[in-house]
């Protein structure tokens, strides 16, 4: 079964000189789509990737990568609604290209299910009230 | 009409604490029950409320004078970087919701981001946050100073009071976009090939329209403005009363409108949040809330009626609207609008929401217990709103092109 996932990998200082992603595809078969990147000799690294492959080689290239050192994250916790702001207006509703956002009972209170995020960022900027955020 | 009660005997009631009062939403159910005629008789007052974005809102202060003494008025002042309106006397200032920083970029980088503006300074302002006042005069012999760099903050100013020439629009568009590429509306991103519609609307909870021909709501009734007490001041701008409606006289695109106004210092930034539309603008949220007295029957058929026999028209934001074209796209009941899906032309579109129903409820709800705590007392309208055979029109702009 093929998987595919957002991932933010943080590079401490002394990985970012080894060329990781390199193995991730040699090694274990997996294509990989680089969303953001921040990745500077002699600093720590950031880089928030989409990866691509077979199950089984995605755990492996995943455990490669947390044994050489990098510290993983899921991307979709990286997206986060500001409760004091929101003011539950609706307008996310239908911009969420994964329907992350849902209006359940008759108050119209919009239910974030942050699971489903892929952290595309469109709510971001569209939200009314600012109440998303993104963090990297 | 038939008048069964007058507005001193709910008054009445409710200092005796023997009123009943009960939400646009819990009315609805109870006609049903109980029939027109016995829950006119048994209701005093039903609750309403809405709460999104309303443009055409801004604040007047009073500064106090400085000294040397400086007037403010004809030169330039900024608050938080946000230019204010000088054109008054001395130390008077006039902030509006959409007024933004000289420096923000517009939609130079389309689709502008628009983060701040006068509405989030009027929130800051609400919230007690200190704001910073930067204005220059060119000083006249009385008026000597032409340089002001300080900090205010609400609880210093004089007179510090929201005046709000056009809120709580009676009924709304619906926006899509019929064009092939994404367009950044007042109204939201609308999405290609109508890929999604928005309304703006409390629907079933909306001030006017559970009151629709303003046989109650009129100049001068003491109303929820932004967490605190207002007034209707007059009827909003572009008041447009003679649109089609309904049998029960529901208006079936937008129509009235109220100018409001109301001491700031009592109000509450959870009601007056600082809004940014996408490739638009800033504006500010603002929530409202409107008793309506239950006087005579007509009254309570008004405000017994829901979503199911509300409707909005739909309109095209690409083309349509900006084109000032007299076409529509059909009605729709705010109850399927509410659904999450309607359909256009036999497309299934999904419906997003730019009126927060939930804080509608909380206002209608907060106005009740106000009313139920006695502290709140409903007004006798001083004058009424210009009504659907007034012949007050909403016309366009009559251009008269100036040869050079």
């Amino acid at each position: 079964m093929a998987v595919s996932k957002r991932i933010v990998l943080h590079f401490p200082k002394r990985v970012t000189d080894r060329p990781l992603i390199y193995h991730l595809v040699k090694d274990y078969d997996l294509e990989f789509n680089i969303l953001k990147a921040s990745v500077n000799p002699d600093q720590e690294g950031l880089l928030v990737i989409e990866l691509t492959g077979m199950r089984e080689e995605y755990d492996r290239g995943i455990k490669f990568l947390i044994d050489a050192g990098v510290q993983i994250q899921s991307l979709s916790q990286d997206v986060t609604r500001n409760e004091e702001r929101c003011t539950n207006c609706g307008n996310c509703l239908t911009l969420c290209p994964s329907h992350c956002f849902e209006v359940t009972d008759a108050s119209r209170k919009v239910q974030f299910h942050t699971e489903k995020c892929v952290a595309c960022g469109i709510c971001i900027k569209a939200c009314p009230p600012r109440a998303m955020e993104v963090h990297f | 009409m038939k008048f069964m009660k007058t507005i001193a005997e709910i008054n009445e009631k409710i200092k005796l604490g023997k009123a009943v009062i009960v939400t646009g939403e819990e009315v609805i159910d109870i006609v049903r029950e109980k029939g027109v005629k016995r829950a006119a008789q048994e209701i005093d007052v039903v609750t309403t409320g809405t709460f999104g974005p309303m443009c055409s809102s801004g604040m007047y202060f009073n500064l106090g004078h400085t000294k040397p003494r400086m007037k403010l008025g004809g030169g330039r002042t900024t608050l938080n970087d946000v230019p204010a309106y000088t054109g008054l006397a001395a130390v008077d200032l006039f902030l509006g919701a959409t007024a933004m920083p000289d420096d923000d970029p517009r939609n130079r980088n389309y689709p502008g981001e628009f983060n701040y503006g006068g509405g989030h300074v009027i929130e800051e302002l609400v919230a007690g946050k200190d704001i910073r006042v930067e204005s220059t005069a060119y000083g006249t012999d009385c008026y000597p100073r032409k340089k002001l760099s300080t900090y205010i903050n609400i609880k210093d100013l004089n007179e510090c009071v929201l005046f709000n020439i056009r809120n709580s629009y009676q009924n709304y568009n619906v926006a899509i976009n019929a064009s092939d590429k994404t367009i950044y509306t007042y109204m939201g991103v609308l999405k290609p090939r109508i890929g999604n519609a928005n309304f703006c609307s409390a629907g079933q909870l909306s001030p006017l329209l559970k009151d629709p021909l303003y046989r109650t709501i009129g100049i001068g009734t003491k109303i929820f403005l932004g967490g605190g007490i207002g007034y209707v001041a007059w009827p909003g701008t572009q008041f447009n009363p003679g649109v089609p409606r309904t049998d029960k006289g529901v208006p079936r695109s937008g129509a009235g409108t109220l100018a409001v106004i109301g001491d700031l210092k009592q109000m509450n930034s959870r009601w007056l949040v600082g809004t940014s539309m996408l490739g638009y603008g800033t504006t500010m949220s603002i929530g409202i809330g409107i008793p309506i007295p239950i006087l005579s029957e007509e009254v309570m058929i008004n405000a017994a009626v829901p979503d199911a026999e509300m409707f909005a028209t739909i309109i095209d934001y690409s083309d349509d609207y900006p084109n000032m074209k007299p076409v529509n796209y059909g009605e729709v009941s705010y109850a399927a609008l509410k659904s999450g899906k309607i359909t256009i032309k036999g497309k299934e579109v999904p419906t997003g929401s730019l009126s927060s129903y939930s804080r509608a409820q909380e206002i209608a709800g907060t106005l009740k217990e106000w009313i139920k705590a006695g502290k709140f007392e409903l007004t006798q309208p001083v004058a009424s709103l210009p009504g659907p055979d007034s012949g007050v029109k909403f016309r366009p702009l009559n251009e008269r092109p100036i040869e050079a």
